[in-house]
């Protein structure tokens, strides 16, 4: 993971970390944070911890994003504190409904000049980010909104299993991390287990990001904690509930960075601190397999 | 954080304010085929009514599962018990495009912080947009659902600062200025939804009349008129033939306390 983001990850670059609550590598953003990066451009459909962990940490200047919060728990402290009393840094913030960065990471990866959306009627949200622009149909048959694709220097995504050449499969929900994969400069992939060549092949449906796009593979056991990998272990609701107090304010969430990230080498040391309690208490109550499809042969 | 029991009932199962409005809420759904289910209090709603008044709703959440059976309620909308025993799994391209976009959802259901009389919704800030008194979460899917929805549903608490004249920035449409203004241009933009037809608080039940403002049409148990006239900021509409909601049953009471919130974190 170090070399990975020492490599690929470059002040003033626009990074996402994509990954909608599933497979979001705060392994990643942790390593960013300890590297110190300055001035990145941070996007994400949902903020979530990490970049509230992250913006805390003093790498980004500027967010990208359509929900900002702790989802049904509470607010992200360290984002709001940015943008109400611009303290300690003001953040530039540009805003979208998850549909407009849908449609913008998918116009990124198709290399089209924008995407046209049928959102945005009759709000305010074109008036507070004048990027999204109300466009006739070429065809006569009515308005619809066009956002601007998104291509970013680096997308971080977690996921189940790649191979060494970076063939990453996904199981569970997918959010928008095949469409930021293909729409950015350099892809990072941080999986569970890095499996056999064979592996993949046997189940080609599964593959969401072929090698041909990715950069970098950094395996990460545990790497999405206290987001999840389904199959692999839940979410740790307990650690997001948690979060609202240490949030809340600038000093405990510094004390937090501190001992959970500056002090820390890497993610093992992060895990030998978790506990292995805590890493058990985590795993599914049980498996659920899918069934095994026949892909048939053919000579 | 403990709620007032509602007094002089002749339940046998004393509730909270909360409690009401989550069944209430649960209830509208008698009927309905396909819900997109919004973060937060929605929720629960929609998970209750999958095990009482509507057990073959098909779940949608944005997450990108559709035909969800969460076997425990999610605190977030994109935890995996909403993936395991789905009938798919689908990125977010496809269920914003073919799902919602495409015409399938019949209810999509919203929670909001601030919501005016004619069910435009403010979920952005409280205060100026450049420097927010209150940052709030923003859009997510909201603003693609209230405009490509079948029909709107809403669950929130009631107060001065949530019930207000303005909302201070739109981010999802409701009726507009009214119904007339609000179906010529849903009709001239092609929209599919037919905008809010129901807002279940705290305190009551509102549907939205012929002219898009809404209407109280029901009263929970232990909630009064001046209850519901102190936490509004416009002079409410009161139906003439005001019901009183039927108070939660043992069984209702039972799946929330048991089996979907246990800890309380929804009714709060």
């Amino acid at each position: 993971m170090r070399d990975a983001v020492a490599d690929l990850v470059r002040d003033g670059d626009t990074v996402a970390i994509e990954g909608f609550t599933h497979l979001i590598s705060f392994a990643a953003g942790h390593e960013i944070i300890r590297q110190g990066r300055r001035e990145l451009t941070l996007a994400r459909m949902t903020p979530d911890l990490i970049y509230d962990q992250m913006i805390a940490g003093g790498v980004a200047r500027k967010l990208i994003f359509s929900w900002l919060g702790n989802p049904g728990v509470g607010g992200l402290g360290a984002i709001r504190r940015r943008i109400e009393t611009g303290e300690p840094a003001p953040l530039e913030v540009e805003e979208y409904s998850h549909f407009g960065m849908v449609g913008r990471y998918t116009a990124g990866a198709a290399n089209l000049p924008f995407f046209p959306i049928r959102s945005y009627f009759e709000t305010d949200l074109p008036v507070a980010n004048p990027l999204i622009r109300q466009i006739e149909s070429p065809y006569g048959d009515g308005v619809v909104f066009a956002v601007p694709p998104l291509r970013p220097d680096v997308t971080i995504v977690h996921a189940q299993r790649a191979d060494a050449a970076g063939n990453t499969q996904v199981w569970g929900l997918l959010g928008c991390q095949k469409e930021a994969a293909f729409a950015a400069d350099r892809v990072i992939v941080v999986v569970e287990e890095l499996v056999d060549e064979a592996v993949i092949r046997a189940d080609p449906n599964r593959t969401i990001i072929p090698g041909l796009i990715v950069d970098a593979v950094v395996v990460e056991p545990f790497g999405a904690h206290p987001s999840y990998v389904q199959g692999a272990y839940d979410r740790d609701n307990r650690f997001y509930l948690d979060w609202d107090a240490i949030t809340r304010d600038e000093a405990s969430l510094q004390a937090w960075l501190r001992e959970w990230v500056y002090d820390l080498p890497d993610r093992a040391a992060y895990l030998e601190r978790l506990g292995p309690a805590r890493v058990a208490s985590l795993r599914p109550t049980a498996s659920a397999r899918s069934g095994v499809v026949d892909y048939g042969e053919y000579r | 954080m403990s709620e007032a029991i509602a007094p002089g009932m002749a339940t046998p199962v004393p509730f909270s304010k909360s409690e009401m409005m989550i069944v209430a809420a649960a209830r509208e759904l008698a009927g309905q085929h396909v819900c997109f289910v919004g973060v937060g209090l929605p929720n629960i709603a929609v998970n209750l009514a999958q095990r009482t008044v509507a057990p073959d709703l098909e779940l949608i959440y944005e997450a990108g599962a559709f035909g969800a059976r969460p076997a425990r309620l999610p605190l977030s909308i994109g935890d995996p018990t909403i993936v395991t025993g789905a009938t798919a799994v689908v990125s977010m391209y496809e269920l914003f495009s073919f799902y919602l976009q495409g015409g399938l959802v019949d209810v999509g259901f919203l929670g909001a912080a601030q919501i005016d009389r004619f069910g435009n919704i403010n979920t952005t800030v409280i205060g100026p947009y450049e420097r927010p008194k209150t940052r709030l979460p923003g859009s997510g899917g909201a603003c693609e659902i209230a405009i490509n929805a079948r029909e709107v549903f809403v669950i929130m608490r009631q107060s001065a600062r949530s019930f207000v004249e303005t909302i201070d920035f739109r981010t999802s449409p409701g009726n507009l200025g009214g119904a007339e203004q609000a179906e010529r241009i849903r009709r001239e933009g092609g929209w599919l939804g037919r905008g809010p037809s129901v807002v279940v608080t705290d305190l009551g039940v509102w549907h939205f009349g012929d002219d898009g403002e809404m209407r109280l049409d029901s009263l929970h148990p232990g909630a009064t008129l001046d209850e519901i006239r102190a936490t509004i900021g416009w002079e409410p509409r009161i139906a003439t033939s005001l019901a009183t909601t039927p108070a939660p049953s043992a069984q209702e009471l039972r799946l929330i306390r048991e089996e979907l919130d246990p800890l309380g974190a929804y009714t709060r």
